[in-house]
């Protein structure tokens, strides 16, 4: 189990990497996804990985980690995917304002001078 | 009244006058001045009501506590030596308010001035009553701050833009210098009080960080006190109104220096160091200064320079480490504080009343100003030290203390009473080049204006001043006896040593000196008059040696030569390589952590592996390799492989026990490929490369797979350590314990977010917030690029269709476009709503919360606009994202605040349950209301920027539409995605070719 999230955490940082380098806006917009992905899971993963924990308690009961699901990396993690989405909305309109104003979307601003 | 209401009214006032002074109405100059002016009075009286305690030996102190874990407070102290600088700002700005009553022209926005005057007196007043150094530190800063706006009130002209740049760049310099010089000091003495600092004396000159500290602090106070060699940007700070100079220049900004100095004495002083730096800084601005103004043009550069040497004396007097040295130091502040504010107000008249402070063509105006010329005359006297004048009582004390000074080395000893005598005589001789110069001689010819008396209002502070120098050299020590003793005996303490205030100490050598100067001094005058006539620019000898010009040089170099090198050097303007590098410093900081601490085999045993999860991965893995490969060419392509790679993950969260992430997750999902499928429409179509070679281009794309392979290996090699460890507990413990029993929900999460780490999330919902505005921002003034303008190939199609046929009107295809689904979306809405609003209500105890409600409210209209289309929505729909953001926001910060009511922190929350008919029992703690708030933010957020980002084709087709066709009427925008995204118009001009 273990192991499959680690390479797939993997395969999401290289592909958000790659892109990432990429000269083209739309291409690093993608490739931040990726990487965000990859983080949130990485962060997430960091409580250990349960399979059917009780992710909510049972009422009037205090829980434990025998039992429930560890929430802090979840309540990290909830955050993270609210914000990354804020980041990508105002990252595309960057993108298309800047697309818009300079008439390229190269990252740049500019296509590369040849 | 109260010690500490003393204080900080003193403190305070001043700062709350600037506030109400700058909002008045730009003509109100009566108001202004008699806000300024009563501040003033009350400043003043305050100082007064301190005297009793003051004068008895006491210390008035006030503290609050600021950060007390670091054993900071905010201290405002006053003792002899503050109380007598305190009298000295209010005093002398009282006058200064009634002179710039009447030298301000009705035509200058004078409500500003009052502003930036009495804000620079508050924090003048914060310099001399800080008890703290930080404080002290802080407020330093702002006089320079301060002094820059009013220095460069008239900023029109660009005299007063450079010389209020020069000042602000030096003594703020000097300020940061001053600011790391009294953090050195108070390690030291453990502790930044004042109090504390001033009785570890010893302590602090053993210590082997004494250099370090003494120099910074020294260049705080001698660039603030303009001392050579950054003396230079005082003469450049006259293009400032006059009442500024005549403030800043005689009572406050530049005794700020001194006044730090004499401050510290007792715990810096004593040393070869203190005397070696203070003493020939001193000692040169003193000559410089005096040597300089006698060959001043301009009335105000002269006593620019004489300022310059004055101060020059009072830090010698400083450095001469002599306890009666430093008496006659405070002395001359206040001498030269009331004799240079009078002159400063006197060459203020001249220029209001004749139009020129030029020496050269001003003469003769005794005739016309008699009085002006009489009190000019008292005062310049009493800058020349001539007997019975103010001046001549404490240049008397420093001949004194040049023929008694102790030093190291014998040579200077016997140089430093004939420097003294020297600069004195150039006193005498800029003094008189004032008087003669401007008053006396033929009569004026060719003036702007003809001169005239100045009204009786205006010379009323030049008044009070010169009768001020007449009375103290007559009756020193019946005057300010008492005052100089109260303020020497704060400062030194027990120290202080035995000292006679008279006019007459009988005829000794200071007296001789003071003669021989006086008369050295007229003849010098006298000498120098063929050259004068000649009308030279600029002292003889030195004049190429100008600090202004080596000032531009190292600015110029600094910020302009060595950052242009520098960029060329180290920097990029190009986002790749600074990626790349950002990425390649990542990968090597984890790498070093793991080199360093190692990543062996964890304690956890991995558990097996589930073949359905394998199967799973291979096809995420699939999506984000797939959306790495097309993302260039096929952008839709890439968002569906995306949106694969974002249900992997989703499905992930349910694996391992996440349910409110999956459901965020998947939420987040929809609504992040619908923003990206609504971007897709203004890019532009991609061309396979033509350009660069293929080398160069293979040659980058496998260092780029490098790098990326080295990331993603690393990234995998570090989650399989992380997991097969075993995972902290504590704060995990922590939270489930407490979830229900303080926070009263028994879903965990949604209990840390909106209970135990409220302050976060309203934080987080800020920053959604700020994004959505700031896209709704750009979005309005978007701009498409002149390719994508085009109504999309499909829409003209259709359109194409309608118009040859007589039957259909243009738009009837696109509005029936997915007639069948939109039709089902209206049926839904109702039914998605209700769903988000379960959310919203279970998320307390069950998967769901403020967050996912939000999201799933967004989908819901956002399902409209999709297949209905912009305006057939808007026409049923009033969606007012920022009214749901507003009440979202108010009611989450609110529920915070309500806390408050109940005598309990910000956001501590109450819960119970509440049994609603129908509906059953639901939980209403306040927390629910708090997540209300954030299911509002995040409707209102999330619809903002996706219906900005819808209407943009309606705004686009409504551009676009005369080109299509001139004759129909406004192109029908049909549902959003009407288009497919990625046909741009073929054979656009600008079609953009792809290279990495």
């Amino acid at each position: 189990m273990e192991l499959i999230l680690a390479l797939g955490i993997g395969v999401l940082t290289g592909s958000g990497v790659w892109l990432l380098l990429r000269p083209r806006t739309f291409q690093v917009i993608i490739g931040l996804s990726l990487l965000s992905y990859a983080v949130n899971l990485f962060i997430f993963s960091t409580g250990g990985l349960r399979t059917g924990a009780a992710p909510v308690l049972e009422r009037g009961m205090a829980g434990s980690l025998a039992s429930h699901a560890d929430p802090v990396p979840q309540a990290l993690v909830l955050t993270a995917i609210v914000i990354s989405f804020a980041t990508t909305a105002l990252f595309l309109v960057l993108l298309l304002a800047a697309r818009g104003l300079t008439g390229t979307d190269h990252v740049d601003g500019k296509e590369k001078s040849r | 009244m109260s010690d500490a209401l003393l204080l900080l009214a003193a403190t305070g006032l001043p700062f709350i006058g600037a506030i109400v002074a700058g909002m008045l109405p730009t003509h109100a100059r009566n108001t202004a001045a008699w806000l300024a002016g009563a501040i003033a009075i009350i400043g003043l009286g305050l100082v007064w009501a301190a005297y009793p305690t003051v004068a008895a030996g006491g210390v008035i102190r006030h503290s609050m506590a600021w950060m007390p874990s670091l054993g900071l407070d905010l201290t405002l102290r006053m003792d002899g030596f503050a109380w007598l600088f305190a009298g000295l700002v209010f005093g002398v700005g009282a006058l200064v308010v009634l002179y710039a009553r009447y030298y301000m022209s009705a035509d200058d926005p004078v409500p500003r001035f009052f502003a930036f005057l009495l804000a620079f007196m508050g924090s003048m007043t914060g310099v001399v009553l800080s008890g703290n150094l930080i404080q002290l530190a802080f407020f330093w800063e702002l006089t320079s701050l301060f002094s820059f706006l009013l220095i460069g009130y008239w900023h029109h002209t660009a005299a007063a833009r450079d010389g209020a740049r020069m000042a602000l760049t030096i003594t703020a310099t000097g300020g940061l210098c001053l600011f790391a010089g009294v953090l050195l000091l108070g390690h030291i003495a453990g502790s930044y009080n004042l109090d504390v600092v001033l009785a570890s004396g010893d302590k602090i000159r053993e210590h082997a960080l004494y250099l370090p500290a003494l120099v910074l602090i020294l260049m705080g106070a001698l660039t603030k006190s303009a001392q050579f060699p950054f003396h230079f940007w005082l003469p450049h700070a006259m293009a400032a109104p006059t009442p500024v100079s005549a403030y800043l220049h005689s009572a406050t900004l530049v005794k700020a220096g001194v006044f730090l100095m004499a401050r510290l004495w007792p715990v810096l002083a004593g040393t070869e160091a203190w005397f070696w730096i203070v003493g020939s800084a001193g000692l040169a601005t003193l000559l410089v200064g005096a040597y300089v103004a006698i060959f001043q043009n301009d009335l105000k550069g002269l006593l620019a320079y004489s300022t310059i040497s004055h101060l020059g004396l009072i830090t010698l007097l400083l450095g001469l480490n002599s306890e009666l040295a430093m008496v006659a130091a405070i002395f001359h502040i206040l001498n030269h504080a009331a004799f240079k504010a009078s002159l400063f107000m006197a060459a203020g008249i001249i220029d209001h009343e004749t139009g020129t402070r030029d020496l050269r063509r001003l003469s003769g105006l005794n005739r016309f100003m008699p009085f002006t010329t009489r009190l000019a005359m008292v005062a310049a006297a009493a800058m020349a030290g001539v007997p019975l004048m103010n001046g001549f009582i404490s240049k008397e004390m420093f001949f004194a203390e040049t023929l008694t000074a102790q030093a190291s080395l014998p040579l200077l000893l016997h140089i430093l009473p004939f420097a003294a005598m020297v600069a004195s005589a150039f006193a005498v001789a800029y003094s008189l080049r004032f008087i003669h110069g401007a008053f006396f001689g033929p009569d004026p010819v060719d003036l702007p204006h003809l001169p005239h008396e100045p009204p009786a209002w205006m010379r009323l502070p030049v008044e009070i001043l010169a009768l001020a120098c007449i009375i103290i050299g007559l009756l020193p020590a019946a005057t300010v006896g008492p005052y100089l003793n109260m303020a020497a005996h704060a400062a030194l303490g027990a120290a202080t040593p035995e000292y006679s205030l008279a006019v007459w100490h009988g005829f000794n050598t200071p007296l001789v000196m003071s003669l021989l100067a006086l008369a050295a001094g007229v003849t010098l005058y006298f000498l120098l008059q063929p050259l004068f006539r000649r009308n030279i620019e600029g002292p003889p000898f030195i004049s190429r040696l100008e600090g202004r010009r080596m000032f531009e040089r190292s600015m110029v170099f600094l910020s302009w030569r060595l950052a242009r090198t520098l960029e060329g050097l180290l920097g990029t303007r190009r986002l790749q390589p600074q990626l790349r590098l950002v990425v390649c410093v990542a990968i090597l900081a984890a790498g070093w952590a793991v080199y360093r601490r190692g990543l062996g085999p964890g304690n956890l045993v991995p558990q097996g592996i589930d073949p359905v999860l394998a199967l799973i991965w291979v096809i995420g893995a699939a999506c984000a390799l797939g959306a790495a490969w097309q993302a260039k060419f096929h952008r839709l392509a890439a968002l569906i492989l995306l949106g694969g790679t974002g249900l992997v993950t989703c499905v992930t969260f349910v694996w391992f026990s996440a349910p409110d992430l999956a459901l965020t997750q998947l939420l987040v999902e929809i609504v992040t490929t619908i923003l990206l499928l609504l971007g897709l429409r203004w890019l532009p179509k991609r061309l396979p490369s033509t350009g660069t070679s293929e080398v160069m281009r293979t040659g980058r794309r496998l260092r780029d797979l490098a790098i990326a392979i080295t990331a993603g290996l690393g990234m995998a090699g570090l989650a399989f350590g992380v997991m097969t460890r075993f995972p902290p507990e504590i704060l995990a413990q922590h939270f489930l314990e407490r979830a229900y029993t303080e926070g009263g929900g028994t879903n965990v999460v949604n209990v840390i977010l909106v209970d135990f780490r409220g302050f976060d999330t309203l934080g987080e919902i800020a920053v959604l917030g700020v994004v959505a505005l700031t896209a709704y921002a750009l979005l309005r003034r978007f701009r498409p690029a002149p390719d994508s303008v085009d109504v999309p190939e499909q829409q003209r199609d259709q359109s194409a269709y309608d118009i040859a046929r007589p039957e259909r009107r243009e738009g009837d295809t696109v509005a029936d476009w997915l007639l069948i689904p939109s039709v089902i979306a209206r049926l839904l809405f109702p039914v998605v709503g209700m769903v988000a609003l379960f959310l919203l209500l279970r998320g307390h105890d069950l998967p769901g919360g403020g967050f996912a409600a939000g999201l799933m409210g967004s989908i819901a209209m956002i399902l409209q606009y999709m297949l209905g289309g912009t305006q057939w929505v808007e026409a049923r729909l009033r969606v007012l994202p920022l009214r749901w953001m507003g009440l979202g926001l108010l009611l989450a910060a609110g529920t915070g605040l309500g806390a408050l009511l109940f005598g309990r922190p910000f956001l501590t929350t109450y819960f119970a349950y509440a049994d609603l008919p129908l509906i059953g029992e639901i939980p209403t703690a306040s927390a629910l209301l708090f997540d209300i708030g954030v299911f509002a933010l995040v409707i209102g957020a999330t619809m903002l920027t996706l219906i900005a980002l819808a209407r943009q084709s309606v705004r686009g087709h409504r551009a676009a539409a005369p080109r299509v066709s001139a004759t129909s009427a406004p192109a029908v925008p049909g549902p959003i995605l009407g288009g497919a995204p990625t046909t741009a118009p073929t054979g656009a001009p600008t079609a953009a070719t792809g290279d990495d």
